[in-house]
């Protein structure tokens, strides 16, 4: 191993990290690729990542950093295959008792297409299909795919999710035998799975995204790392694929949202909402890149529901203040948004919007009866509260946020929606 | 020792209107109270755990039904005037320390910044058998 001048401790443990994290899916896919079992390549290279994290940062990078990993994280699968040697034997004398033309289909594992170390940016893709493989359940995909390609440990994945480090190990390794129970294959998929699988790819980073802007549990509101993580992912799936437009969309759509992020919070944990947030606070860059990005984005086609909602929060985070939000156009997209998607929030978006535009009675007019999903649904109680305080409806307005609070399971929400309340209840004293 | 801090709130007990009728700044306050108390426990090493439950209104009640279907009751439940607000669990040296955070919690503050004197219950969480020396 020969060494770079170790520079700042700190910055080089950094550095370490970014650099496995991006070589993980690429060593998982060689080793996937030589062997045909994902479940142990993964296992090995996990172990791997472990020996270059302590020692990287102490004696330097390598000067080949994949080919170490490849080479150890092999070493750990030679070991893994000689303890289970008989079984193999028995596997491989089964194997050569089957005509040729059988041998060369695709196995159970793994399809082989071409061997060696070329092909790495395609493995980091076919890993994605394999780990959001449509058979798991999203809690499954979502922990298999940050750690096989986000390169992330069970401990941290663990820690982000708030659960502890053995039921993480286990939802992975559930998550695994899903995919080799169902059948899933270690290949790009073909031309006509394709969409449908892409689509359950964008909607695992999504939830990523979502985890770690929104936080599901805990009182917390921002969890960066994941948001952070899920853009990266988004990042490298965008590289890969750079003429998709909804993987542009989503791209576009998580650097809209994060940018808002440093302003989304008070003092104290509590939600600031978009039309209160101090937008010098918004991170110009993060809304350059992705206004850009949903512009080339848009006229490519077709349109997707991640491209217009990523429109939507560029027409927003273009103008300086909150009054001078181009509602009519938000409103216009809203309603494409609703012919292609059946979410039930959508309605409560586009009440908000249609009460910009055309005032705050028509914006009630479209809530008066709800869709049976958002029923008793904390955010229809919050929007027909905010609606009721447009209009001047004070006593509505208070029981609705009042109920909104009650119903929310976000605290930093729930602190937020009974502030308005009292707000709103001191006013009137 | 770890024990677990319950956040008790009972309607009976209080003399005070639910948070969501409180003024705006004291809303705030006890927010704070309530963050800044969790980040001293952390600072200590005494924070294991600090979570708040939603509200009453959202929960259900389930219990197995032999030979049928698990009857699930919806909430809100209107004749329960008790229910569990959140918990800590803390790790520390003695029985004592324990109770005095219990103390601290429940003077967490109220309406007009008076302490809301919430009863919170004590209760030890059960560990391994212990060594055998």
């Amino acid at each position: 191993m020969t060494t770079h001048e170790p520079a700042d401790p700190a910055d080089l443990a950094d550095a370490v990290d970014d650099l496995l994290r991006t070589l993980a899916p690429q060593v998982v896919g060689v080793l996937t690729r030589r062997y045909g079992d994902f479940a142990a390549a993964e296992d090995a290279v996990q172990e791997a990542m472990l020996a270059a994290a302590t020692q990287w940062p102490k004696e330097g990078l390598p000067d080949n950093p994949r080919g170490w990993l490849v080479q150890v994280a092999n070493r750990r699968m030679t070991e893994q295959v000689r303890s289970e040697q008989a079984r193999r034997r028995r596997e491989e004398l089964v194997a050569a008792r089957e005509p040729g033309d059988r041998r060369s289909a695709p196995g159970a594992d793994a399809v082989f297409e071409g061997t060696g170390e070329e092909g790495a940016q395609d493995d980091t893709l076919a890993l994605l299909f394999l780990c959001c493989h449509p058979a798991l359940s999203p809690a499954s995909a979502i922990a298999l795919t940050l750690r096989s390609v986000g390169g992330l440990t069970t401990g941290e994945i663990a820690r982000a999710f708030l659960v502890p480090e053995a039921t993480m190990g286990q939802r992975i390794s559930r998550a695994k035998r899903g995919i080799k129970a169902s059948g899933g294959t270690f290949r790009m998929p073909d031309a006509a799975e394709f969409p449908a699988r892409l689509d359950a790819v964008l909607h695992v980073l999504y939830l990523i995204f979502n985890e770690g802007y929104a936080s599901s549990t805990g009182a917390e509101l921002r969890r960066v790392e994941l948001s952070r993580e899920a853009i990266r992912l988004t990042r490298a799936v965008h590289a890969l694929l750079p003429d998709d437009a909804e993987v542009a969309g989503l791209l576009a759509l998580m650097l809209l949202t994060e940018a808002r992020g440093p302003a989304r919070t008070g003092p104290d944990g509590e939600v600031v909402p978009l039309a209160e947030q101090d937008r010098a606070r918004w991170d110009a860059a993060a809304i350059a890149e992705g206004v850009a990005l949903i512009t080339a984005a848009l006229p490519r086609g077709p349109v997707g529901p991640y491209q217009v909602q990523a429109a939507i929060a560029a027409v927003h985070d273009e103008v300086p203040s909150a009054d001078e939000t181009d509602w009519p156009q938000i409103l216009a997209l809203y309603g494409v948004l609703a012919r292609i998607s059946d979410n039930p929030l959508i309605t409560l978006n586009r009440a908000v919007a249609t009460a910009m535009v055309d005032g705050p009675a028509a914006g009630l007019a479209l809530l008066a009866d709800p869709p049976p999903e958002l029923a008793g649904h904390h955010r229809l109680f919050a929007v027909r509260a905010h609606l009721h305080e447009l209009a001047g409806e004070r006593e509505a307005a208070i029981a609705d946020y009042r109920a909104a609070a009650r119903r929310t399971a976000s605290l930093p929400e729930r602190h937020h929606l009974s502030l308005c309340a009292a707000r709103l209840a001191e006013s009137a004293s | 020792m770890k024990y677990m801090l319950l956040m008790q709130f009972s309607e009976k007990n209080v003399d005070f209107p639910a948070i969501f009728e409180w003024k705006p700044e004291e809303i705030q306050a006890h927010i704070r109270f309530m963050k800044e108390t969790n980040t001293a426990l952390a600072a200590s090493g005494e924070l294991v755990d600090a979570q708040g439950l939603a509200m009453p209104d959202t929960a259900r009640i389930v219990r197995s039904h032999s030979g049928g279907a698990p009857v699930v009751t919806e909430g809100p439940f209107p004749e329960s005037k008790e229910w569990v607000a959140g918990w800590w669990i803390v790790d520390c040296e003695t029985e004592q320390r324990a109770i005095e955070i219990a103390a601290e919690v429940s003077a967490a503050p109220g309406p007009g910044g008076r302490p809301i004197n919430m009863p919170i219950e004590v209760r030890q969480v059960m560990a391994a058998p212990p060594t055998e020396v």
